[in-house]
């Protein structure tokens, strides 16, 4: 029985190994796809099972949503190498210019996406998700903040992020609407850092993203900001040209627009595509 | 590998508005902050550092040797973990800053002396072992000499174990003062950026880089590139005599 099934396995793999060589080389993923779930002798091959490996370079803020849809992914496609580079977008995009080797980019904002759609490095990018601002107290809300302009109460120690990340422009532009004068503690590099102030009880609040006081669970409480002040918060995703596995890069964009990724997104929190 | 690097750097250094990017109202600010805050923390590190330093190389004691590890850990801790250990420590909800702050109502984050705290944790290594090293393989016969003369322990200390140990002690005072200079990771994570009170150069140069600010982030580069290896090479010349 050991032997036997050691045999069977030994088989699988040299399936494998030849299947990815063909992957290697042609990139017909769909063929050697079908030729492993037949060695396995199990699942089911309606839709075509995505196979080869896969980089998407992501925005941090998908880090939660991006894993959870991983092993989905990867749970129903065994063929499926898929490997996640999460960062800032700007950094990811410096990255892709310097020659990362990407084969989808997920990005928090449309002017990163922008810079590689003028580079030439990318197919045309789609929405698949939208945000929120949302205002990050401490549980229980101890300083009554209701609103924006509670933000600039004297008293209140408030952290921002700082200009050029994009929650911090963001931000800016909406208090910047309100006419609303908040003098922030500190600039953070991102929104997880200025989530960090107020969950270790350093700041009474900050703006961030709704998907990350979702993420943060029951270490903060979120303060709603009013739909009429919400900023257009889009996430584009695109193909990069220069993917040696196009197939499984669709399929990835394919599901973040409507499918198991954009399932995740929903739960993470992100808004669907309009 | 290391002179790559540096090369590198230099030849993306625009050179032709490196005085106005340098004088832009946040690098200058930020520029007086990193000598401000470097130079505290030397001072506590030198206050703190020097006695605990002379402890462990004269004194033996149960713990010596953990003691030793302990103080050179910052050396090695990343940054970023050494941040968040200050801030379990002395942030408003931490061991000793929640203390402080009911008491007071002083806080060390998001407040300058929270910056010069960050910086003295990372940097109080170099000045304890340059020290240590010092105390130990000094020559102890001018002590003793001194002590059979009468003199008493403080004055020993200070007539003839200073001396000594005196251009020892410079060479750790000058890298401890750069490596505050250069800290950056416990800063950011412990004390917050705020220009003015806790933005230092390294933290102005990562958010320049992060928004898109190339040319100030290289300028303020160069400035701590050249202070740092002005020291080094100084240490060389001056204090250690050049082979």
């Amino acid at each position: 029985m050991g032997s036997r099934s050691r045999t069977v396995g030994a088989a699988a793999l040299a399936v494998c190994s030849l299947s990815l060589a063909a992957c290697g080389s042609s990139r017909s993923s769909s063929v050697a796809a079908t030729t492993t779930s037949t060695a396995a002798g199990s699942t089911t091959t309606t839709p075509a099972p995505i196979t080869g490996s896969l980089a998407v370079f992501a925005a941090a803020s998908l880090t939660g949503a991006f894993n959870s849809a991983k092993t989905t992914l990867t749970g129903a496609n065994s063929g499926l190498d898929l490997t996640y580079n999460f960062a800032g977008s700007n950094a990811l995009v410096t990255q892709i210019q310097q020659g990362a080797p990407a084969d989808v980019f997920a990005s928090a904002d449309t002017k990163n996406m922008d810079k590689l759609v003028s580079a030439g490095l990318v197919e045309t990018p789609v929405t698949f998700a939208r945000n929120k601002l949302e205002i990050a107290v401490a549980p229980g809300n101890p300083r009554h903040i209701t609103g924006l302009t509670d933000l600039a109460r004297s008293g209140v120690t408030v952290v921002l992020e700082a200009v050029g990340v994009p929650a911090g422009d963001y931000t800016r532009s909406v208090l910047a609407s309100q006419r609303i004068t908040v003098d922030p503690k500190s600039l953070e590099t991102d929104v997880k850092s200025a989530l960090a102030k107020v969950t270790s009880g350093e700041a009474d609040a900050t703006v961030v993203y709704v998907t990350d006081v979702t993420a943060a669970g029951s270490s903060v409480e979120g303060v709603t900001v009013p739909d009429s002040l919400q900023p257009d918060i889009t996430y584009p995703i695109a193909v990069l040209k220069a993917t040696e596995n196009h197939a499984a890069a669709q399929a990835f964009v394919d599901s973040a627009v409507s499918g198991d990724v954009q399932k995740a997104l929903e739960a993470g929190g992100f808004l669907p595509p309009q | 590998m290391i002179v790559l690097p540096l090369v590198g750097l230099l030849e993306r250094v625009s050179w032709s508005t490196l005085l106005s990017d340098l004088s832009a109202h946040d690098a200058y600010v930020a520029l007086r902050l990193s000598l401000e805050t470097s130079l505290g923390a030397l001072a506590i590190a030198l206050v703190l550092g020097l006695p605990l330093a002379w402890i462990l190389a004269r004194r033996r004691f149960p713990g010596r040797s953990v003691l030793r590890g302990l103080v050179t850990l910052p050396m090695v801790l990343p940054p970023v973990v050494g941040g968040i250990a200050l801030l379990y420590a002395f942030g408003r909800r931490g061991l000793a800053g929640q203390l402080i702050y009911n008491l007071t109502g002083w806080r060390f984050v998001f407040n300058t002396s929270g910056a010069i705290l960050a910086e003295a944790f990372v940097s109080m290594p170099f000045l304890i072992v340059t020290a240590e090293a010092a105390f130990r393989s000094m020559d102890r016969r001018g002590e003793e000499a001194a002590a059979t003369l009468g003199a008493g322990p403080a004055y020993r200390f200070r007539r003839v174990t200073l001396p000594a140990v005196a251009p020892a002690l410079a060479a750790g005072a000058a890298l401890t003062w750069a490596r505050a200079l250069g800290e950056f990771g416990a800063t950011i994570t412990f004390a917050g950026n705020l220009p003015g009170s806790t933005q230092t150069t390294p933290l102005l140069i990562y958010l320049d880089i992060e928004s898109g600010h190339e040319a100030t982030a290289l300028a303020l580069s160069l400035v701590l590139l050249a202070v740092s290896l002005g020291v080094l090479v100084g240490l060389r010349d001056r204090w250690l005599g050049n082979p």
